[in-house]
C-alpha cells in the first residue's frame, strides 16, 4: 500500500513490477487471531530506533519498501526508509502540490484513530519463505501486508467496485434520506461530499458484508490496514469524478455497524486489533489532549529543519544535523510541529447488558480529531437524562506496552508489570438515543431478536389464548385480579402512535394510563413493583416521597463544569416506558398538577433558571392510590373515596378497584394460591407460567414491530360502542361517555391487536376493549346511590343524582329562607335544624354547606362565621 | 511430586514445574491440571487448616508467594485485565531464550523479549475483597484457633517493625509516599514536561498530599472495621461470582514491592511519553494499584462459596458430610430450643412470647424470590423497649454473641443524616464506594430506633430511610450508579428496636411486655448474666441458629388443605380479621416455627401453634392500642 499522497506514477510503477495474474495459490487461510495479536504487539514493542536506519532490522522486505514508498525529492534518500509504504499521510503531501489539483493537492489528514504510526510493511510471502527473489509471475499475487492476508491492490479495487455499484433499495436509514435508493448509494454520498465539503464518508459495514463477504472479513480482522486502503480508494475515485473540488483534507472512511457487536463483558484478548462495535454509556470525558503527530526540529547552527514523525508514542530527536553535521544542535520548534486532538472517554456497560449481581465494566475509548467532544458524560440536556452512546466501531489496541519499554531501560528496574493497558480507538460514534430528538418511534433500540426467538414469539402469538396466557404470566405471585392484569398487559403494549401535528392537534396519546385504588394490603405496590421490574424504561416513585421537581426536571449546577444543567426527573426518564407512582393520593396538589400536562399532552414544559423547554414525556402512568379512610367505603363514589381531582381522574383510561371480595370460594382459591407459593419449588412455578424473559421479549417485539391500524369493521364497532355508551345515560339525563372515553377505547383495542401480533384492529379487539373498559367503569364509576354506571362521577367529580339532590336542597333552602320573611341575618345552626325538620330525607352538614355555597354564588346570601346574611 | 508443604510454601514452583513439563507436551492442559492439583491437596483431611489465613495472621508473617487463604466478601469488581500469560525472556549474557509462565504473577522476570512470537495474552479479572463485614469477634477467634498453620516470621523484616500492622500505625502509610518522593527526586527534569497539575501537586503541596495518602481508604462497608483487604485475581469462571458473595479464597499471595515501585515510577517518567496517562487520576491509581504492602494481591487457585460463616459448622466441603451433621443435630434441636427460649426470655425481661418471636427472626432467611416478592423474610419490630440503662445496646451485645455477623445501626438523627447506607459508584476513582447496607447474606442488622429524637431529616436522611424501607419490604438495595440505579438483591435480617411502632415497615411487630417493674429494671439488668464467651451452651445456640437456617422445608397436601380450610373459616367469621397479608405472615411464622423445632415439614400442630402465637401477639397489640390511645 502506498501513501495516498504518492504520485500516481509511483503506484503505477508498483503495479507494473508486480502485474496481477490469475490466482493460482491465494493466501487464503488467514493467520490465526492470536498470532495476529502477538504480531501487533511485537510491532509496537520494537525498541525505539535511534536512527532511521535501524528500521531495516524490522521484518520489512526492503525491496518492497523502496518500491512503494512515495519519493520525496526534498529529503535525502535515507529518510525514505522512515516512511514505510503503510505510513498514512506522509508529511510530504502537505508540503507539495497546490490546492485544487486532485488527490495530490489535498492534504491527507493523519488518522491517529488507526494508529497511523504502525509500521507493518508489505511482505512478499514467497521471498520471506525461501529468501529468494520471487518470480515475476506470482509476486503480485502474494504481495500482502505483513501479518495479514490483505492485498492492497485487490482490496482497493474491491472497495471501489463496492462504492460504484452498491445499491440498497430497501434502505430506511435516516442518513440516506433524500438519496435516490436505486442509484449507487455511496456515489451519491461522494457527490454530497463534493458539495458539502465534509470529507468524511460513513460506510455501513452491513452493506460491505452483503456486497463482498471476503472484503468484510478483511475489514473486521485487519482494520488498521484495510481502512487506509479504503481511504485511498475513495480518494482516487473522488478526485477522478470531481477533479476540481476542493476539500480541507482527504476523505476518510468511517465504517460503522459492524456485525461483530460485542458487549463490553465479552471483549477478550482475541479481539485485539479487530473492528468491533460496543455500546455503553459515557461516564467521563477528559479535556482535549493535544497529541504530537510530527515534530519539527531546527538546527540552531545552520537553521536546517527536519520533521520527525511520532513513532509508538515517541519522537526520536535527531542527534546530528544532516546538513552541517553538528551534533545535538537540533531544537524542537513547538509551533511548527503538528498536533492532533485526542480525548479520553470512559464508557460503562449499559445496565441492560449486565448479568445480575455484577458491577458494570468500564472501558477507555480514545476519540481523535473531529470525534472529540462528540459525546458528553451525563449530557443532561438531551431528553433522555443519560446519554447512551451507541455503537462505537473501534479497535481494541494494547497500549500498555509503550510503557514497558522505558522500565526496561531503567537500570534500577529489571522486571515489568505483566498487565497490559487496553483502550479502544473510536472510529465512529453513534448516539442511540439521538433519534429520540426527532420524535420518531425510537423503540427499536437495537434490540435484536434472534431468528429462533422471533419464531417462538410468533408461535406464542398464534395461540388462541395468548391474551389470557400473557395476562396470567404477569405477576403470577399476585392472586387473581384477572381484569386488572389484562388492563396492565394492554398498558404494557400501548396503542399506536398517531401523528396529527400537521393538522395542528399534535400527537395523540398512545399510552394507556391506569389507576389502581383499593384497600391497603391488596398487593397494589407489588403489582407496581412487578411492572417496574418488567419494563426496560420503568421508573418507580412514591407519591409521598416525590416532589413536583423530582417528577419533572430540575436545574442544578454541574459540579464539574459549573454550568447549569437540566436534571430530568422520573416522568422524563420513563419516556417510552411506564412510570409507576405509588401512594398517588399522598401526593401534594402541586405535584399532581404537573401530571395534567404529561398525561394528556405527553410533554413537560419547563421554565426554570433561564432554561425554557418542552421535554417529551411519552410515558404511561400506572398509579396506585389508597382510600382516604384507609378502608374503601362502598357507600361513596371513587372521587369521594380517594379525594383526587376529577380533572386528573378523567385522564386515566382505566380505573380499577382492588377490593377484598370476601366470599368463600375466593378465599379458598386465595389461600391455595398463597400456600402453594410457599411450598412449590421454583421449577414447578416455571412450568405453570411463562417466564419473565419471554414476556419481556414478547412485549418488546410487539412494541417495535407491530403497528396495528383500525379496520373498517373495527371502526364501525367502535362507533357503535361509543354511541351505546352515550345512550345509556341519556335516558336518565346524564352523559355517560365523552370523546376521551372513545380515545381510550381505540387505544385499548389497538393494544389488544398488538398482543395478537396483528397489524389490523379487528372486531374482537374492540369487543375486549369494550369489555375491559366497561368492567373498569363498573367498578369505579358506579354511583353508590343508584347503582348505575355514571361517567360524570369521573369527569365532573359528582354523579348526576348527587347533582340533582344538591339542586333540590338548594331550592328547599331558598324557599325556607324566603318563608322566614324579612330577617336579614340567621343563625347557621338554626337554619340547618329548620331545614332538617322540613325535609323528608336526611340532610348532611356537607350537603347543607354546599347548598349555602350555591346560594352564595347566586349572590343571594353570604356566610360569615356562624351567621348567614341575606343580600339584596 | 512435591512434598506436602511445598505446595503451601511454594505454589509458584509447583505451577512452574507443571508449566515446564507441559512444554514438551503442548496438549496436556496444564492449567486445568494445576488447579486440579491444588483442589485435590485441599480435599485431603484437614489440609485446608494447614494453609495460613490472611484473616488472622498479620501479613508480615506470611511468606510472599506462598499459598494462603482468605475468608472474604466481594466488595467491588474491577475491569478485566489482559496480561502476559506466556512470555519469553532473553538472558543478556548468553542470549538464550526461555519460555516463562505469567499466570499467578504480577511481575515478569527480567529480560522480557517483547518481540517474541510465543507471547500469549490472557485475560483475568480482579475483585476487591474485604473481610466479611460485621463478622463477630467470636467467629474470628474460632476460625483462628482452628487453624493449624505454622507461620514463621519472615526474616526480611526488621524486628522493630514486625509488630506493627498498618491500621495501628498511621506512619506506616506515609512510607510509600516517601519512597515516591525519593524516586521523583532525580527525575525532576523530565517532570517539567509532564502534566502541569501533576507537577504542581508534587512541588507545591507535598504536605497536603501526604495527609491524603495516609488515609488510604480501604472501603469497608461498615465503619470501624479492621483487617486486610485484598485484590483477588481470578483466572477462570469469574462470571460465577457475584458482588457481595462470601468466599474462601485459596491463592498465591503476592506482595512484591516492585508493584508499588512500578506504579510510582510511572508517575514520574511516563508523563511525557503518554500525556493521556494523567487521565487515570491519582485517585484511580490509588484505588486500583494500592501499595502491595497494604493491599496484597491474591492470585486465586481455588475458591469456595460460603453458605455461612459459622466456624462451628463443618465447612461444607462435601455435601454428604454436611447432611450427616445436620441429621445428628436435628434430634437435639427441640431441647436446645427450650434452653435458648429460656435464655432469651430472661434477656427480654421475662417476655416468653417476644423471645419466641426473636428466635423465629434469628433463623429467618430469604429462601426464594417469586418475581419481585422475597419469601421467608421476617423483619421484626420489637416495640416497647425500655430506654433505661441502654437496654437496646445490651440486647444487641447478646445477639452479637449468637450470630456470626451482625451490625448495630443507631438510628439517631445525626446518624441517619450522615451515614452512607447505599453504596455509590465513584467515577473519579472508578470504584464502588461502600455503604453500610452492603452486607453479606444472613447478616443481622440491628436498628436501634430508641435513639431517634425530634428533628428534621435532610435529603441524605430521607434517602437513607427510603433505602431501609426498600431493604425491609423487598430485600434489595438500589446501588447508586449516578446515571442510573442498579438493584442488588440481598438477604439481611433486620431487627428494629423501638419504643412505639417503628417508622419503618416491618413484617411483624411485637410489643415487649416486661415482667420486671421499671424500678427494678436497672438492678435486673446489672444481674442479667451474659453467657461466658466460650461456654458450650453458647456454642450449642450458635450451631442451632445456623443449622435451622440450612434446613429444607415442605408442606404436605393434607396440611395445605387444612390451612386453606382454616383460612376460609376465619374469613367467614369475620372478614376483617384476617387478610391475605396476615396469611402470608402466618405461613412464614409456621415455617419458621417448624424449622426452629427441627421439623422439615409443616405439621398440623405447628400450624395451630403458629396461629396461637399470632393470636396472642395480635391481642397484645390490641391491648396496647387501648392503653396508649395515640398509637397508630
Amino acid at each position: 500500500m502506498s501513501s495516498p499522497a504518492s504520485t500516481p506514477g509511483g503506484r503505477k510503477r508498483g503495479r507494473n513490477t508486480n502485474p496481477p495474474t490469475p490466482s493460482s495459490e491465494d493466501p487464503t487461510s488467514p493467520p490465526s487471531q492470536r498470532r495476529r495479536g502477538q504480531d501487533s504487539s511485537t510491532g509496537d514493542l520494537m525498541p525505539m530506533p535511534t536512527s532511521p536506519a535501524t528500521d531495516i532490522l524490522s521484518p520489512a522486505a526492503p525491496q518492497d519498501t523502496s518500491l512503494l514508498s512515495s519519493p520525496r525529492p526534498s529529503v535525502p534518500p535515507n529518510e525514505v526508509d522512515m516512511s514505510s509504504p503503510l505510513m498514512y499521510g506522509t508529511p510530504s503531501s502537505r508540503i507539495e502540490g497546490t490546492p485544487r489539483s486532485g488527490v495530490r493537492g489535498t492534504p491527507a489528514r493523519q488518522r491517529p484513530d488507526l494508529g497511523s504510526v504502525r509500521k507493518a510493511p508489505q511482505v512478499d510471502l514467497h521471498s520471506d519463505a525461501d529468501g529468494a527473489v520471487a518470480s515475476e509471475s506470482n509476486a503480485g499475487q502474494r504481495l500482502v501486508i505483513w501479518g495479514t492476508d490483505v492485498n492492497v491492490g485487490t482490496c482497493k479495487e474491491k472497495f471501489q467496485r463496492f462504492l460504484q455499484r452498491f445499491v440498497d433499495p430497501t434502505s430506511t436509514e435516516d442518513e440516506n434520506a433524500g438519496l435516490d435508493l436505486n442509484e449507487p448509494l455511496y456515489m451519491q454520498k461522494l457527490e454530497e461530499i463534493s458539495v458539502v465539503g465534509d470529507p468524511v464518508m460513513n460506510v455501513n459495514c452491513r452493506h460491505v458484508q452483503s456486497f463482498d463477504a471476503e472484503l468484510y472479513r478483511q475489514l473486521t480482522c485487519y482494520p488498521q490496514e484495510v481502512i487506509p486502503t479504503f481511504d485511498m480508494a475513495v480518494n482516487e475515485l473522488f478526485f477522478e469524478r470531481f477533479p476540481d473540488s476542493f476539500l480541507e483534507y482527504q476523505i476518510q472512511v468511517r465504517p460503522y455497524n459492524a456485525v461483530k457487536t460485542k458487549s463490553m463483558r465479552s471483549l477478550n484478548p482475541e479481539d485485539i486489533d479487530q473492528l468491533i462495535t460496543i455500546s455503553g454509556m459515557v461516564i467521563r470525558t477528559s479535556q482535549l489532549i493535544p497529541e504530537m503527530q510530527e515534530a519539527f526540529f531546527q538546527c540552531q547552527v545552520c537553521a536546517y529543519s527536519t520533521r520527525v514523525e511520532v513513532d509508538r508514542g515517541r519522537i526520536a530527536e535527531p542527534a546530528v544535523c544532516r546538513h552541517c553535521n553538528t551534533t545535538h544542535s537540533l531544537a524542537l520548534i513547538h509551533n511548527r510541529s503538528v498536533f492532533s486532538d485526542k480525548q479520553m472517554i470512559k464508557i460503562q456497560e449499559s445496565p441492560e447488558d449486565m448479568p445480575a449481581g455484577q458491577t458494570p465494566h468500564t472501558t477507555i475509548v480514545y476519540a481523535h480529531n473531529d470525534l472529540v467532544d462528540k459525546v458528553q458524560p451525563g449530557d443532561r440536556v438531551v431528553v433522555e437524562g443519560h446519554v447512551v452512546v451507541g455503537s462505537l466501531t473501534a479497535f481494541v489496541i494494547c497500549a500498555g506496552i509503550y510503557r514497558a519499554v522505558p522500565m526496561r531501560v531503567n537500570p534500577r528496574q529489571s522486571n515489568v508489570k505483566s498487565v497490559y493497558k487496553t483502550h479502544i480507538d473510536a472510529i465512529h460514534f453513534r448516539k442511540t438515543d439521538e433519534k429520540r430528538l426527532h420524535g420518531l418511534d425510537e423503540e427499536a433500540e437495537q434490540k435484536l431478536f434472534t431468528e429462533d426467538r422471533v419464531q417462538t414469539l410468533k408461535e406464542l402469538a398464534a395461540k388462541p389464548d395468548v391474551y389470557e396466557r400473557l395476562s396470567s404470566a404477569l405477576a403470577p405471585s399476585i392472586y387473581e385480579h384477572e381484569d386488572i392484569k389484562k388492563g396492565i398487559l394492554l398498558q404494557l403494549f400501548g396503542g399506536t402512535r398517531k401523528d396529527f401535528s400537521q393538522t395542528g392537534r399534535g400527537n395523540f396519546r398512545a399510552e394507556v394510563n391506569i389507576l389502581l385504588c383499593g384497600d391497603p394490603g391488596t398487593s397494589k405496590s407489588q403489582l407496581l413493583q412487578y411492572v417496574y421490574n418488567l419494563v426496560p424504561r420503568g421508573q418507580y416513585t412514591s407519591g409521598k416521597g416525590s416532589s413536583a421537581v423530582g417528577l419533572t426536571a430540575y436545574v442544578m449546577k454541574d459540579p464539574e463544569t459549573r454550568q447549569l444543567v437540566l436534571q430530568t426527573g422520573a416522568l422524563v426518564l420513563s419516556d417510552n416506558g411506564i412510570c409507576c407512582i405509588d401512594e398517588f393520593d399522598k401526593m401534594s396538589d402541586n405535584t399532581r398538577s404537573v401530571l395534567h400536562e404529561v398525561m394528556e399532552q405527553q410533554t413537560l414544559s419547563i421554565a426554570k433558571a433561564g432554561i425554557i423547554c418542552q421535554l417529551n414525556a411519552r410515558t404511561a402512568v400506572l398509579a396506585a392510590a389508597n382510600p382516604v379512610e384507609s378502608q374503601w367505603n362502598p357507600k361513596k363514589t371513587t372521587i369521594e373515596n380517594i379525594q383526587l381531582p376529577h380533572t386528573l381522574l378523567s385522564r386515566f383510561d382505566l380505573i380499577f378497584l382492588m377490593l377484598d371480595p370476601q366470599d368463600e370460594a375466593y378465599d379458598r382459591r386465595l389461600a391455595h394460591h398463597l400456600v402453594s407459593l410457599y411450598y412449590q419449588t421454583e421449577e414447578q412455578m416455571e412450568e405453570e407460567f411463562l417466564d419473565m424473559a419471554v414476556l419481556k421479549d414478547y412485549i418488546a417485539y410487539a412494541r417495535t414491530y407491530i403497528n396495528p391500524r383500525l379496520s373498517e369493521e373495527a371502526s364501525q364497532a367502535l362507533i357503535e360502542a361509543y354511541v351505546d355508551m352515550r345512550k345509556i345515560g341519556s335516558g336518565r339525563g346524564m352523559v355517560s361517555a365523552y370523546p376521551r372515553q372513545l380515545e381510550s377505547l381505540i387505544r385499548l383495542a389497538e393494544a389488544h391487536a398488538k398482543v395478537r401480533f396483528s397489524e389490523k384492529v379487528e372486531t374482537i379487539d374492540v369487543e375486549e376493549a369494550k369489555r375491559l373498559h366497561r368492567e373498569a367503569l363498573k367498578q369505579s364509576a358506579t354511583d353508590p346511590r343508584t347503582g348505575f354506571v355514571d361517567i360524570s362521577i369521573l369527569t365532573t367529580g359528582m354523579s348526576a343524582t348527587a347533582r340533582k339532590r344538591k339542586e333540590e336542597v338548594t331550592q328547599a333552602l331558598k324557599k325556607l329562607i324566603q318563608a322566614k320573611g324579612k330577617t336579614p341575618a340567621m343563625k347557621y345552626q338554626q337554619l340547618l335544624d329548620d331545614l332538617r325538620g322540613q325535609s323528608e330525607t336526611a340532610i348532611t352538614k356537607e350537603l347543607f354547606d354546599e347548598a349555602l355555597r350555591a346560594l352564595a354564588d347566586e349572590d343571594y346570601l353570604t356566610v360569615t362565621g356562624k351567621t348567614v346574611r341575606l343580600l339584596a | 511430586m512435591p512434598s506436602t508443604h511445598d505446595w503451601i510454601n511454594d505454589p509458584v514452583g509447583v505451577v512452574e514445574g507443571m508449566f515446564a513439563a507441559s512444554q514438551s507436551n503442548p496438549s496436556s492442559g496444564w492449567e486445568a491440571r494445576a488447579v486440579e492439583f491444588f483442589k485435590d491437596r485441599l480435599k485431603e483431611k484437614d489440609a485446608h487448616t494447614l494453609v495460613p489465613s490472611l484473616n488472622d495472621i498479620p501479613m508480615h508473617y506470611l511468606k510472599p508467594n506462598s499459598l494462603v487463604k482468605f475468608r472474604c466478601f466481594i466488595q467491588d469488581m474491577f475491569d478485566p485485565e489482559f496480561y502476559m500469560g506466556v512470555y519469553e525472556t532473553v538472558d543478556p549474557a548468553t542470549q538464550a531464550k526461555t519460555l516463562r509462565c505469567g499466570k499467578y504473577k504480577d511481575v515478569t522476570e527480567c529480560g522480557v523479549d517483547f518481540n517474541s512470537k510465543n507471547t500469549v495474552t490472557a485475560e483475568r479479572q480482579t475483585f476487591y475483597c474485604v473481610p466479611i463485614p460485621g463478622e463477630n469477634p467470636w467467629v474470628k477467634e474460632r476460625y483462628a484457633n482452628s487453624s493449624q498453620a505454622r507461620v514463621v516470621p519472615s526474616t526480611s523484616y526488621v524486628p522493630s517493625r514486625q509488630k506493627r500492622s498498618y491500621e495501628e500505625d498511621d506512619d506506616m502509610d506515609t512510607q510509600p509516599q516517601k519512597q515516591r518522593e525519593a524516586h521523583a527526586g532525580p527525575q525532576s527534569p523530565t517532570e517539567h514536561h509532564g502534566n502541569g497539575d501533576c507537577k504542581r501537586q508534587e512541588t507545591e503541596a507535598p504536605s497536603s498530599q501526604m495527609t491524603s495518602a495516609s488515609h488510604l481508604d480501604l472501603n469497608f462497608p461498615l465503619p470501624g472495621e479492621k483487617g486486610p483487604s485484598c485484590l483477588v485475581k481470578v483466572y477462570e469462571d469469574w462470571d460465577s461470582f457475584k458482588l457481595n458473595d462470601m468466599l474462601e479464597v485459596y491463592g498465591i499471595l503476592s506482595v512484591s514491592p516492585a508493584l508499588s515501585a512500578l506504579a510510582d515510577e510511572k508517575d514520574a517518567s511516563s508523563n511525557l511519553l503518554d500525556p493521556t496517562e494523567s487521565m487515570e487520576t491519582a485517585e484511580e491509581q490509588r484505588v486500583h494499584c494500592p501499595p502491595a504492602s497494604l493491599v496484597p494481591r491474591l492470585h486465586m487457585l481455588y475458591a469456595k462459596q460460603l453458605q455461612h460463616n459459622n466456624p462451628l459448622l463443618p465447612s461444607a466441603a462435601t455435601s454428604e458430610d454436611n447432611s450427616a451433621f445436620l441429621a445428628s443435630t436435628l434430634s437435639e434441636m427441640p431441647s436446645v430450643r427450650e434452653e435458648l427460649l429460656a435464655y432469651l426470655t430472661h434477656v427480654l425481661l421475662g417476655d416468653a412470647l417476644a423471645a419466641e418471636y426473636l428466635i423465629l427472626h434469628l433463623i429467618s432467611n430469604v429462601y426464594v424470590r417469586r418475581d419481585v416478592l422475597p419469601l421467608g423474610k421476617f423483619t421484626l419490630n420489637m416495640s416497647g423497649c425500655p430506654t433505661v440503662a441502654s437496654y437496646t445496646e445490651r440486647l444487641y451485645q447478646i445477639i452479637q454473641q449468637l450470630v456470626p455477623s451482625s451490625h448495630y445501626l443507631g438510628m439517631s438523627l445525626q446518624n441517619m443524616n450522615q451515614i452512607r447506607l447505599v453504596p455509590k459508584k465513584d467515577y473519579v476513582a472508578n470504584r464502588l464506594v461502600s455503604g453500610a447496607l452492603q452486607l453479606a447474606k444472613n447478616t443481622s442488622l440491628y436498628l436501634d430506633e430508641t435513639q431517634l429524637e425530634q428533628g428534621q431529616l435532610d435529603t441524605t436522611g430521607v434517602r437513607n430511610v427510603t433505602a431501609l424501607g426498600n431493604l425491609i419490604s423487598w430485600q434489595k438495595v438500589d446501588y447508586d450508579f449516578n446515571y442510573h440505579q442498579m438493584e442488588f438483591p440481598c438477604n439481611i435480617n433486620v431487627l428494629i428496636a423501638s419504643e412505639g411502632r417503628s417508622l419503618l415497615p416491618s413484617d411483624c411487630q411485637i410489643h415487649l411486655q416486661t415482667q420486671v417493674a421499671p424500678s427494678h429494671l436497672e438492678e435486673y439488668l446489672s444481674t442479667m448474666h451474659m453467657l461466658s464467651q466460650a461456654s458450650s451452651q453458647l456454642n450449642k445456640f450458635r450451631i442451632y441458629l445456623s443449622v435451622a437456617r440450612l434446613l429444607d422445608y415442605s408442606i404436605s397436601d393434607e396440611v395445605t388443605k387444612s390451612v386453606e380450610d382454616d383460612f376460609v373459616d376465619m374469613r367467614k367469621d369475620d372478614p376483617q380479621s384476617i387478610s391475605a397479608e396476615d396469611l402470608h405472615r402466618m405461613l412464614v411464622v409456621a415455617r419458621l416455627l417448624s424449622l426452629s423445632q427441627g421439623q422439615t415439614s409443616l405439621s398440623r400442630d405447628s400450624w395451630l401453634r403458629a396461629k396461637h402465637i399470632e393470636a396472642l401477639r395480635r391481642s397484645r397489640m390490641e391491648q396496647h392500642k387501648c392503653v396508649n390511645g395515640n398509637e397508630p
